[in-house]
Parts: C-alpha cells; sequence; structure tokens
C-alpha cells in the first residue's frame, strides 16, 4: 500500500538538527532526494555531498567575453572604422576605452551568471514546482526521500532513520 | 542550542521565530491597503500629475523652457541628475559592499535601499535624457549602433559616454541583483495564497522550490554578484565625477572629485534610506526588524561619508588657493562670497555641521533626530551639486558673458515630477512586495534573536 507514494518527508524544525540528521540518514546508507529550506543553510551542501557549483567560472568566462566584446567594439570603431582625432590624441586612446570595458565587463558578466543560474536551477515564470510541503518556504525543513531510489532499504528503517535523527514528524507524500 | 553572543545585541528583537517573520512580513502583501498607504499613493500621484505637465512642457517646447542660458548650460537638471544617482548608491552598497564585508544587519534593510536605489536611478536617468532635447532621437545616439551617417560613431573618449555605459549597467545589475533575492520571498507568499495571488506571485517566483541545491548556487550568485556590484558602485559616481573632473572649467577641473563624489553619494544615499525606513517601520510595525542598533549604525556610516565630504570641501578649497591659479582661485572665491553664498553656506551647514551631531549618542539613537538629519543631509547634498555646477559656470572667463542662473517653472515641476515618481514607486514596492528579505532574516535568525521556533 505505503508502496505506492512516491517520497517519504522527514520534517525538520531547527538547521543544526537537520546538519546531523543528514549526515546519519545518508550513513544509514539512505539516499536522499533533496532537501527543502525556507532559507540558505550553511554546510548543508557539504553534508549532502553536492560538488561545490561551478558558477564562479561561468561568471570568469563571461567577464571575458564582455572585456573582449568591449576593446574590439572600442578599437574597431575609433581606430579602424571611422578613425577621428580627438583632442590630438591617438585613435587608439587605450586608457579612454578602460570604463566602458569595465562596465561591459560586468555586464556580461552578471546577466551570463544569472542566465546560466536561472537555466541550470530551471527557473522561469511558467515554472511549475514539486512542492513536497507548503511549510518548506516559511519555517520548516523538509527532507525528501525517493522510494524508489532506495527499493533495498525497508520503509520502517527509513522513517524509523529520520524519526531517530530528530524528524518533528515523518510523512508521505505522491505525486501523481 | 540556542547560541546568544553575550557582547552584541541581537539584531532582531522581540523573540521572534521563523513562523513571526513570515508572518510579519506577508501580512503586509496580503491585507487590504492601510488607510495611510492610500493617502501616501494620492499624494504622490497627485505630484507625479502635477510634475508631468512640466515635463509634457518640455518634450513639446524644447529645453528653451528651463532657466538655462548661453552661460549657464547645466544647471537645475544636472543637478538633479547627481542627486538622485548619488542617492542611488545606498542600496547596492548596502546589499554588495555590506555582504562582503559580512554585515549581518544589513539583511534588515537590503531590499527598501535597492528598491529605492532603482527607483533613483531611473528619477537620475530622466534628466540627461530629456536634456538631449529630441530624447526619442538622443537616446539611440547615445548608443553605439550603426546609422546612416557612416556609420559616425559615439565618442569612446568622452566621459558623457562613459556615464551612459556606467548608469545603464548599474541600473540593470541592480535590478537583477534585487530581483534574485526577491525569488525566494516571492515563493513564500505564493506558498501562502490561493487563487490570482497564487498565480501572480507564483510567475513572479518563477517555479522557485528551496532545494538545497538551489540554495547553494544562490548564494553563489549573490556572492559574485556582490563581487562583481561593489567595483561597480564605485565606478558609477567616479564617472558621474569624470564628467566635471575631465572639463577644463574652474571649479571642475580636479582630480579629488572621484573619491568626494563617491563619499558623497554614499552619505546621500543613507540619509535617503533613513528617510524611507524610518516610515515604513514605523506605518508597518517593523520595529522589531529595523531596531534602533540598525538606525545608529546608519548613523555612524553617516558621521563618516559626511567627514570625508567635509575634508574634500576644504581640501578643494586649499589646492585652489595653493595652485596658484587665479581662475581656480576666483571660482572658490565666488562659491564662498560671490552672488550664490547662501547657497555655499546652506552646503556647508547641511552637509559639514548637521551631521557631526551624530558624534552625541543622544542624538544618533533618537529617532526624530535622525529623521530631520536626514532630511537635511539629503537638502545639503542638493546643494552641493548645485553650487559645484552653477558657481562654476555662471561667471565665465568672459566678464561680459557673466550672468546668473534662475530657475523656471518648469525646472521645478520636472524635479517636482521625480518626486511623485520616486514615491510612487516606492509605495507600490512597499505594498506587493516583501520590503524585508525574510529568507536572509531567517538565515541570521538564529544567531541574532533570541529564539527561532516555539
Amino acid at each position: 500500500m505505503e508502496r505506492d507514494k512516491n517520497f517519504i518527508l522527514g520534517i525538520f524544525d531547527d538547521e543544526d538538527i537537520l546538519k546531523n540528521a543528514v549526515r546519519e540518514v545518508r550513513a544509514a546508507g539512505i539516499k536522499i532526494h533533496e532537501v527543502f529550506s525556507p532559507y540558505p543553510v550553511h554546510g548543508l551542501e557539504d553534508e549532502l555531498g553536492y560538488k561545490k557549483s561551478r558558477l564562479p567560472v561561468a561568471a570568469f568566462l563571461f567577464g571575458l567575453l564582455g572585456t573582449t566584446l568591449a576593446l574590439t567594439m572600442q578599437f574597431y570603431m575609433m581606430k579602424f572604422d571611422w578613425p577621428m582625432i580627438i583632442g590630438g590624441k591617438d585613435h587608439a586612446a587605450f586608457p579612454d576605452f578602460i570604463p566602458v570595458t569595465f562596465e561591459l565587463t560586468v555586464l556580461v558578466a552578471a546577466f551570463g551568471m544569472v542566465g546560466v543560474f536561472m537555466i541550470s536551477s530551471n527557473l522561469k515564470p511558467w515554472g511549475q514546482p514539486k512542492i513536497f510541503d507548503l511549510r518548506s518556504t516559511d519555517d520548516k525543513h523538509v527532507m525528501a526521500i525517493d522510494i524508489a531510489n532506495n527499493a533495498a532499504v525497508d520503509l520502517e528503517i527509513i522513517k524509523g532513520a529520520l524519526k531517530n535523527s530528530g524528524a518533528s514528524e515523518v510523512n508521505s507524500k505522491s505525486f501523481d | 542550542m540556542q547560541v546568544t553572543s553575550p557582547v552584541r545585541d541581537p539584531l532582531i528583537t522581540g523573540g521572534k521565530t521563523y513562523k513571526d517573520v513570515t508572518n510579519d512580513i506577508a501580512r503586509h502583501v496580503e491585507g487590504k491597503p492601510t488607510k495611510s498607504w492610500l493617502i501616501g499613493l494620492a499624494v504622490s500621484l497627485t505630484v507625479l500629475l502635477i510634475g508631468s505637465l512640466a515635463l509634457v512642457a518640455t518634450l513639446w517646447e524644447g529645453i528653451g523652457m528651463w532657466g538655462l542660458n548661453k552661460t549657464v548650460g547645466w544647471a537645475w537638471d544636472i543637478t538633479n541628475f547627481v542627486w538622485w544617482v548619488g542617492i542611488g548608491h545606498a542600496g547596492t552598497l548596502i546589499s554588495a559592499v555590506l555582504l562582503l564585508f559580512r554585515q549581518k544587519w544589513r539583511t534588515s534593510i537590503n531590499r527598501a535601499a535597492e528598491a529605492m536605489t532603482i527607483f533613483a536611478v531611473i528619477c537620475a536617468a530622466i534628466f540627461p535624457l530629456i536634456h538631449m532635447g529630441r530624447p526619442w532621437i538622443g537616446a539611440i545616439w547615445a548608443l553605439p549602433l550603426p546609422n546612416t551617417y557612416g556609420s559616425l560613431w559615439v565618442n569612446f573618449n568622452s566621459p558623457l559616454l562613459w556615464d551612459v555605459f556606467a548608469i545603464s549597467t548599474y541600473f540593470s545589475v541592480s535590478l537583477v541583483f534585487w530581483y534574485i533575492g526577491l525569488i525566494p520571498d516571492f515563493a513564500t507568499i505564493r506558498d501562502r495564497a490561493t487563487g490570482i495571488r497564487n498565480t501572480i506571485y507564483g510567475a513572479l517566483s518563477f517555479g522557485w522550490d528551496g532545494g538545497a541545491k538551489t540554495w547553494m548556487r544562490y548564494e553563489s550568485v549573490s556572492l559574485i554578484l556582490a563581487g562583481l556590484a561593489t567595483p561597480l558602485v564605485l565606478s558609477v559616481h567616479t564617472i558621474v565625477s569624470f564628467d566635471f573632473a575631465t572639463s577644463v572649467i574652474p571649479g571642475w577641473h580636479t582630480t579629488i572629485f572621484p573619491p568626494y563624489f563617491v563619499a558623497g553619494a554614499i552619505f546621500s544615499g543613507f540619509a535617503m534610506v533613513l528617510s524611507l525606513m524610518i516610515v515604513t517601520r514605523k506605518v508597518f510595525k517593523l520595529e522589531d526588524y529595523i531596531t534602533m542598533g540598525h538606525i545608529e549604525l546608519m548613523n555612524i556610516v553617516i558621521i563618516v561619508t559626511g567627514s570625508i565630504v567635509g575634508i574634500a570641501y576644504i581640501t578643494e578649497f586649499f589646492i585652489a588657493w595653493y595652485s596658484g591659479v587665479e581662475a581656480e582661485q576666483y571660482a572658490f572665491i565666488n562659491r564662498m562670497f560671490g552672488p550664490y553664498w547662501w547657497a555655499y553656506w546652506s552646503m556647508m551647514t547641511c552637509n559639514v555641521i548637521s551631521p557631526q551631531l551624530f558624534w552625541f549618542k543622544k542624538i544618533r539613537t533618537s529617532i526624530v533626530a535622525t529623521f530631520i538629519l536626514s532630511i537635511v543631509v539629503n537638502i545639503g547634498m542638493w546643494f552641493e551639486r548645485f553650487v559645484i555646477i552653477v558657481t562654476s559656470l555662471h561667471r565665465d572667463y568672459l566678464p561680459s558673458s557673466w550672468v546668473m542662473f534662475y530657475p523656471t517653472i518648469t525646472d521645478v515641476g520636472i524635479y517636482l515630477f521625480t518626486f511623485g515618481f520616486f514615491f510612487t514607486c516606492f509605495l507600490l514596492f512597499a505594498k506587493f512586495f516583501p520590503v524585508i528579505n525574510m529568507a536572509e532574516i531567517k538565515a541570521v535568525l538564529k544567531s541574532s534573536s533570541e529564539k527561532t521556533t516555539k
């Protein structure tokens, strides 16, 4: 009967109890689907064994792209396409190009990184998130365990592990 | 389990739990608009409508409607531009620089300060745009777009063009930074709502689920955006000051301008944040979130930046004398004792003397005194820009072209328009968006409140 349900949920009230619980549940050989929190819990990603985000790399590459675009654009326009003598100086007035280069670097880095973040986290205005428990955006942390992924583990063991590690409630949830 | 530091006062008072945080802040979004909010909106909209008459007059008749003349080509418009941009510096400073410095008290005020930044930058951008005379053409000419004149490109050697890039980058990056922070809070409101509000906030929340992986990426994005926005916020007013500093006008041609303008911008921005937050916390009963501690810390920032501005005024004056350049010396004597002496001394009183009152703990922990002084500071900062711009221009190199600048009713009207616009936007924000970042408050709650759960 209960095998029809997809997920077992452990509800936690406190971030430190949650972090311990994640460690204990994983040590018991249970795979965690995801933990949902109302706010960022520092250190939780390490307990869950997530790899460090590569968004900083994306930001750097986008920044490099911005710098290249800005310098190419300014040298092309001011030096090659229509050279003009301004203040008797060189057409390619490199120091004068720095402010715009800086601004475009920041602009492309910021927008590129945020774009990657939106895509990788599947954030879009028409996105319909799977909500396991409405309280997970309010005051509770929700640990979701996918039953299908833990076929080898007995349901009672999963529930017991959640209870013992400090969950205030243990529920189940299914999505049609 | 509870960790309370014996040294520091809690950031959030009143023993709030996570649930209380959600309730206290989401309540304003969900409830019916209050009477004071409706009155505020009606007043702002009226000011906006009256001011828009002046704006329409300018667009219809041209900038001949303003008090500018052959000698004074920049006056109210650019004063207002620099003033609004300066105000727009506090938001990103609070959210980015204080994030990098790990100042947890920023969480209570960053959302509203960033909103203020965005609206202030829009107000600022209006002035150079309409000063172009035909903004519908000028807005295109200001960008490096291919055109039928060659293409004849924009001049990348000009600080005015750098400004186009600086302001638009600053605006769009601040907007993105602000919105990323709003997404988790929109999700909280979505999960409390039903019907149409659920649909609207569902779309605004971009399908946020609060998973640990998403939070990890969110934290990474916030930190890098802060890292990018920190030099950005310093660059914007630096570039605005280049508009003056790279010219050869006595009184403008100074290398001190970039740091002096940035300090002035933070100074006026914090003053505006204080004016707005003192009213908001009272009207929305958020005294437990924006505490006296927050107000005092902001007042300390005002003392620091106000003192930097004061030193900059004196340095400028000293260098004018020390340079031995007669025109430079005259420009400064004229500021102090010329026909605009009252503007100069208003600036000195409001910006240099009044913030020094915050050295007294009684004054910097008094709501009334803080509110009054925050407005005084912004009056002073408006005069600072007026003094720099108008007094440097009105006595030209040729005494035959010496004139006075008098604003017209249209000048005043457009300034009013920006006020109406600013307050209308801020009121709409305060009603329909969570004014305090709930997720970030919850994240610091455990280390800074008496308890977190019932």
